[in-house]
């Protein structure tokens, strides 16, 4: 496997009581790529997502990340690891403040969370950089209020600020622009752009304007399996895809 | 970027900095209130409901602060006070040496029942904790050391350091106003500490904080530990007050009147188990003369915190002034 090869999979698949979600997916993510995994609903995306984060586990197949196999490791060591996700549903911890949320990320990544001796204002020390995080995704304003009281794509602005407070190698991202307006997809789009400068990004994506704009690579699933895979204009003149879509009624 | 505020004047600003003044100031009333309390009312029945408060913001920690139900805390608290009379009774140590054997004896059960406990989650990690507790409360009936039915009975109080006479009311109400506030300290700095804000975490998505790259089993187990083992220095610093080990505080009620002491005062606030165990105790000396109805009452009591006042006592008075705080 070449360096050039971020994370690779090899017959990835996941039965539910003999159904299969997903059946058997080789994919392969090139460093400092953003790829794009799309398809029709109930494709098997984000169960994919959660094979490769293992929050839960495979029937069979191989999953290797920089070239260490990860299919036997806990959820947050493969975060450790670097791989760090996004949930389809805004994951934030919603009853603390803004700064508290990005602060959960940084002092794990310095190692004092088991410190239950210690006051809680030894985490000050990361205020500047939770600020500096926090500016990077326009959300200075708003850092004294409870993430639960953000309108919905502060959220995810926010999710993306915690996530990148561990400066992970690759990023997933699970539906990034679900549910948003106009502006706050362009806002979103923008940031993931910039995120993706010096990291890998894959991510599930319903919006094909998003994935047109911003992805290298596209893989298509449907009914857990890759259909296709190549460059946006590869795939979208692929006619399989094009039934697949058309078949269920998307654009 | 021209947004941007320091960093220190919006930690200062933040709500829960503002809460945990408010707490300070609270606490330095509650430890002058106890400090005179003994001029107005009996030593006596005030160490014993300091023992039980501290014993509810151990098990408070638990279910409040990382929403773990455990219905077996009867276990340590009764454990911690048979070792803790046991060695002062039986092997001669001082008191102090006699409630940290008590209290080693609950970490280590804590260490142990928690390893088995924590990997189930809800009615599933209740149930391991109450099956757990009920098995050691048969031992407890059967081991020779405990007693039996008649429990370790004349523990002698000792002389703290070997010096000071704990005999005196005085000085062995000291003694507990320091266990008391100290352990009651520890928990608060628990709950503001960089693992209580873990912890926090935890409760509000764990999913969240396990992709954040958190071990949340290791710091459930944690908790579980120190909830254990503060509620073992409650149980053994009892043992020595009321010079007396017995079978009931190592039985189920007494895990449920732990769970109904907290749910009164407040699940989840720092000084509600405190309220909660004290008016529970006032309640079961005034209407001692209703003989077995007191069980009845405290049941009333129960459905209607459930069905009412969900917050419990100090979380309904928190809520009604951060409400009037607001508008």
């Amino acid at each position: 496997m070449s360096a050039e090869i971020i994370l690779e999979t090899e017959g990835l698949a996941k039965e539910f009581a003999g159904f299969a979600a997903v059946g058997g997916v080789d994919l392969r993510v090139k460093r400092g790529s953003i790829h794009a995994l799309i398809g029709p609903n109930g494709a098997g995306k984000t169960t994919c997502f959660n094979l490769l984060t293992k929050f839960l586990s495979p029937t069979r197949g191989r999953i290797v990340f920089k070239g260490q196999d990860i299919t036997a490791m806990a959820p947050a060591d493969v975060a450790r690891l670097g791989l760090v996700r996004s949930f389809q549903i805004s994951a934030v911890f919603p009853h603390m403040t803004v700064l508290e949320n990005v602060r959960i990320a940084l002092q794990r990544l310095r190692g004092n969370s088991m410190d239950f001796w210690r006051s809680r204002a030894v985490l000050n020390q990361y205020n500047a950089k939770a600020m500096a995080l926090i500016a990077d995704v326009g959300l200075s304003e708003f850092a004294n209020w409870t993430a639960v009281e953000l309108p919905y794509g502060r959220k995810r602005a926010l999710e993306i600020a915690t996530t990148l407070a561990l400066d992970p190698e690759m990023l997933l991202l699970d539906e990034p622009t679900a549910g948003m307006g106009h502006e706050d997809i362009d806002r979103i789009s923008q940031l993931i752009k910039r995120v993706a400068a010096n990291r890998t990004v894959l991510m599930v994506e319903h919006n094909l304007s998003v994935v047109a704009d911003l992805s290298d690579t596209i893989t298509v699933l449907t009914r857990g399996r890759v259909l296709a895979e190549g460059d946006y204009a590869t795939v979208s003149n692929n006619p399989e895809v094009r039934e697949a879509y058309m078949g269920v009624g998307h654009a | 970027m021209e947004n941007v505020q320091p960093a220190a004047v919006v930690a200062s600003r933040s709500p829960s900095a503002l809460r945990q003044n408010s707490e300070l100031i609270a606490f330095a009333l509650m430890a002058v209130g106890l400090a005179v309390a003994p001029f107005f009312t009996y030593p006596l029945f005030l160490m014993q409901a300091m023992c039980l408060a501290l014993f509810a913001c151990a098990f408070n920690l638990l279910i409040g602060y990382v929403g773990l139900l455990s219905f077996g805390h009867a276990l340590y608290f009764g454990w911690a006070s048979y070792v803790s009379a046991y060695a002062a009774k039986s092997w001669g140590l001082t008191p102090e040496l006699a409630i940290i054997a008590g209290t080693l004896t609950a970490a280590v059960l804590g260490l142990v029942a928690g390893s088995l406990a924590i990997r189930r989650q809800g009615i599933y990690f209740a149930m391991i904790t109450l099956a757990l507790a009920q098995m050691m409360y048969f031992v407890a009936l059967r081991a020779k050391f405990t007693g039996g039915e008649d429990g370790i009975q004349a523990v002698p109080r000792g002389f703290l350091f070997g010096l000071i006479d704990l005999r005196n009311e005085a000085a062995m109400y000291v003694v507990v106003l320091a266990i008391f506030l100290g352990g009651f300290f520890l928990i608060y700095r628990i709950i503001h500490s960089p693992f209580g804000e873990v912890l926090k975490a935890i409760r509000e998505n764990e999913p969240r904080a396990i992709s954040l790259g958190y071990k949340t089993d290791r710091y459930k187990l944690i908790a579980f530990v120190l909830s254990a083992t503060l509620a073992g220095v409650a149980g053994s610093t009892k043992a020595i007050v009321l010079q007396i080990a017995s079978l009931t505080d190592v039985n189920w009620p007494m895990s449920g009147e732990v769970v109904l002491m907290s749910l009164v005062g407040g699940l989840g606030t720092i000084f509600g188990p405190v309220v909660g165990s004290f008016v529970i105790l006032v309640m079961q000396y005034k209407l001692a003369a209703v003989g077995e109805w007191v069980l009845v009452i405290q049941g009333i009591i129960f459905v209607s915190c459930v069905l009412l006042f969900r917050r419990g006592i100090v979380g309904e008075i928190t809520a009604w002034i951060s409400g009037r705080l607001k508008s």
